[in-house]
């Protein structure tokens, strides 16, 4: 398909693939590429590694969990890409963050220890390390509707004043597992903890991302295709009435 | 020696109760071993010619079956516990149909597959002699520090291993085992030839795999290096560019690159074992005569026409497990629950390609997830026909539809053993056991 006979090109960067993907993050990448070819756009897919430029065009900005080990390898290309994307952030670029890529999108994250690990700041959080590991299936009430995942962390993270959760914990632990919040959102950068992966069982979410990123690579407002979200929807419901009933 | 033979007595009629009712495997080991916790260590420590203990997380069953085929072919009367119960009950379960009341199988070595943790629980009983490390990979994903575990228990696995070890040289997690062997304890090393090494990540997870501080070493001359031909055949370079020779070209019973990798585990270790003795022309026939193990390929007379039952239970395994079978395209389902002994997390889903499935599609999805893989089978573009979440319905409409075609299922564990359950009292097969969980 030529570039003329699609809805548009849309440049959708994957942070630190090799690194920073667990638990099937993957899947949201794929996702996304898959939604936005289904859409009529032309998605063009730039996985960046530590080291490598920061890709010209990025209308979608994705990245995933890791190990202990894989966050120690990204922190000095974080660092060096950490203006273009508060740049990015600040621009309306839909940027969607989980877990550990979460957590460095923060404001700090506190270890066991006491030391201090600074973050990008790009969302007023900040995350405590402790010994309790928050483990499994979430639902969540969110702005594009219920949202379910599966949360795996050890990190306990608090909102600052005025930011806002992604969404409201009704069954699992959510960002601490005390304040009913999961997540943050602060414009259109969204980070969470759930993995699942998110993006393919809750397409109202994945829709939304692709609606501010298709925007901004056209000019244009989104304009959706008609997909078959039947079994996503089937799914959703499914673990929304299996944990919540 | 008396309450080893009280044991194996009472070990051996729970065996023949136990057979005549279609029981399990691990029963009749846990009555043995009731009476005489020490019976592991009697029956098998004075084997003149070695105890190896194979582990690691995929690839145990198949590894063993070739490493014990390759021994045979060398004239050496091998024990082993084929049903893959690798747990240690079931060594015992397998040892009481193989020796008389003295409690010594009529074997010159033993072979033996056991997971990680009953590896050292074995190890407790009997100082093995020989241990093949094959990898490390994720299995429970709701256990974080797992792989880590892994491969610890792996490691003091290697450090109480008396004479031999031989270790996955591509695995970073399972190399570094080399560390704490014994001094006098000899190393050995398999992996992939340098031209496949870009194959590797398929078989791996590569979230954990790059450990920047490992370097595959360079190929000494005991290391056993797997070489492709094409899809089917391989060679096996036995040292560095194969200058102490090679075997093969190979042809397996079973497909797909882990199985070739399993293969030249099982060489390195029987070349270990043989020394001088080792005979290239005999490993390649004796390779080539294996058969895929119950469990992976598991094959069941359903109304005249083959079933197979395929446990996937990891996204290395389920990846192994499509490029083994997957390529015979045949009628599939795919059954997944998220029990704690699935793993609760279907996460994982996603780190598997289903590419190889596009041909023929997908007759059904089931289990307590089975719009989840409907929908991971649809983000790949393999056609569903149907889904089913209930398993007795879904197999029913699955095998009523299939006009005498063979078909194959795709399974979590406790999947596999509902399904199981109601294959066995429609074809009355014999119930299995622990072996399942291999
Ligand atoms: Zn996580």
């Amino acid at each position: 398909m030529s570039e003329e006979s699609t809805k548009g090109e849309v440049h959708v960067v994957h942070l630190y693939p090799r690194e920073m993907s667990i638990y099937g993050d993957l899947g949201n990448t794929r996702a996304m590429v898959s939604r936005l070819t289904r859409h009529g756009y032309s998605p063009v897919l730039h996985q960046h590694h530590p080291g490598a430029p920061f890709p010209e065009q990025a209308h979608l900005v994705l990245g995933g969990g890791g190990q202990d080990s894989g966050q120690a390898r990204v922190e000095a290309d974080l660092e060096v890409i950490a203006p273009r994307l508060s740049e990015l952030a600040a621009a309306g670029t839909p940027m969607l963050m989980i877990c550990g890529m979460y957590q460095l999108f923060g404001n700090a994250f506190v270890t066991v220890e006491g030391k201090r690990l600074p973050g990008l700041g790009i969302l007023d959080v900040t995350t405590q390390g402790n010994a309790k590991r928050m483990i499994g299936p979430v639902v969540l009430s969110t702005d594009f509707g219920d949202v379910v995942g599966y949360e795996n962390h050890s990190g306990s993270t608090r909102l600052g004043s005025g930011q806002a959760p992604f969404g409201t914990v009704r069954s699992g632990f959510g960002n601490n597992g005390e304040d009913q919040t999961e997540g943050a959102r602060t414009g259109n950068v969204v980070g969470t903890y759930l993995h699942g992966p998110i993006l393919p069982a809750n397409p109202a979410f994945a829709d939304a991302l692709i609606g501010y990123a298709a925007e901004l690579a056209t000019g244009r407002p989104f304009e959706p295709g008609t997909l078959d979200d039947a079994f996503a929807d089937q799914a959703r419901t499914r673990q929304v009435r299996r944990l919540v009933g | 020696m008396l309450r080893t033979s009280a044991a194996i007595a009472a070990g051996k009629l729970a065996r023949a109760v136990a057979r005549r009712r279609g029981g399990g495997s691990a029963m009749p080991g846990l009555v043995a071993e009731r009476i005489d916790p020490k019976i592991l260590g009697h029956a098998l420590g004075g084997l003149p010619d070695g105890i190896v203990v194979v582990s690691g997380t995929n690839g145990k069953t198949t590894t063993t079956r070739m490493l014990v085929a390759l021994l045979r072919a060398h004239g050496h009367s091998v024990f082993t516990n084929p049903t893959g119960s690798n747990f240690t009950r079931g060594v015992i379960s397998a040892l009481l149909g193989e020796v008389g009341l003295r409690g010594r199988p009529v074997a010159d070595m033993a072979v033996l597959e056991l997971d990680e943790a009953h590896a050292l629980k074995f190890a407790d009983a009997v100082t093995p002699t020989h241990a093949l490390l094959l990898n490390v990979a994720r299995d429970q994903l709701d256990r974080f520090a797992e792989i880590d575990h892994t491969a610890k228990l792996l490691a003091q696995l290697a450090s109480r291993t008396s004479t031999g070890v031989v270790i996955n040289r591509d695995d970073s997690f399972v190399a570094r085992s080399a560390d704490g062997v014994k001094t006098g304890v000899r190393v050995d090393y398999f992996g992939v030839d340098a031209s496949i090494a870009h194959r590797l990540p398929e078989l791996m997870e590569q979230d954990t795999r790059l450990d920047d501080d490992y370097v595959v070493p360079p190929a000494g001359a005991g290391d056993v290096l797997l070489k492709p031909r094409d899809e089917r055949a391989f060679v096996i370079l036995l040292g560095a560019d194969g200058v102490g020779g090679s075997v093969g070209p190979v042809e397996l019973k079973q497909r797909g690159l882990a199985a070739m990798i399993n293969a030249t585990a099982a060489t390195a270790m029987a070349r270990q074992l043989l020394g001088g003795s080792f005979d290239p022309v005999r490993a390649a026939s004796a390779l080539a005569s294996v058969t895929a193990p119950f469990g992976r390929g598991e094959v069941i007379d359903a109304d005249g026409a083959p079933l197979e039952l395929v446990l996937v239970k990891n996204p290395a395994g389920f990846t192994v497990a499509l490029s083994t079978y997957g390529s015979t395209p045949v009628r599939t389902m795919i059954a997944i629950n998220d029990n704690y002994a699935d793993g609760r997390d279907v996460s994982w889903l996603y780190d598997v390609s289903f590419e190889s499935l596009r041909t023929i599609g997908v007759a059904l999805t089931s289990g307590v997830r089975a719009y989840d893989m409907a929908l991971r089978l649809q983000y790949d573009e393999v056609a569903v026909d149907a889904v089913e979440p209930d398993l007795a319905a879904a197999l029913d409409r699955f095998l009523a539809a299939r006009d005498g075609q063979p078909a194959r299922i795709f399974c979590t564990y406790t999947a596999m053993m509902t399904l199981r359950r109601i294959l066995a009292e429609r074809y009355d097969l014999p119930a299995f056991g622990e072996e399942a969980t291999s």
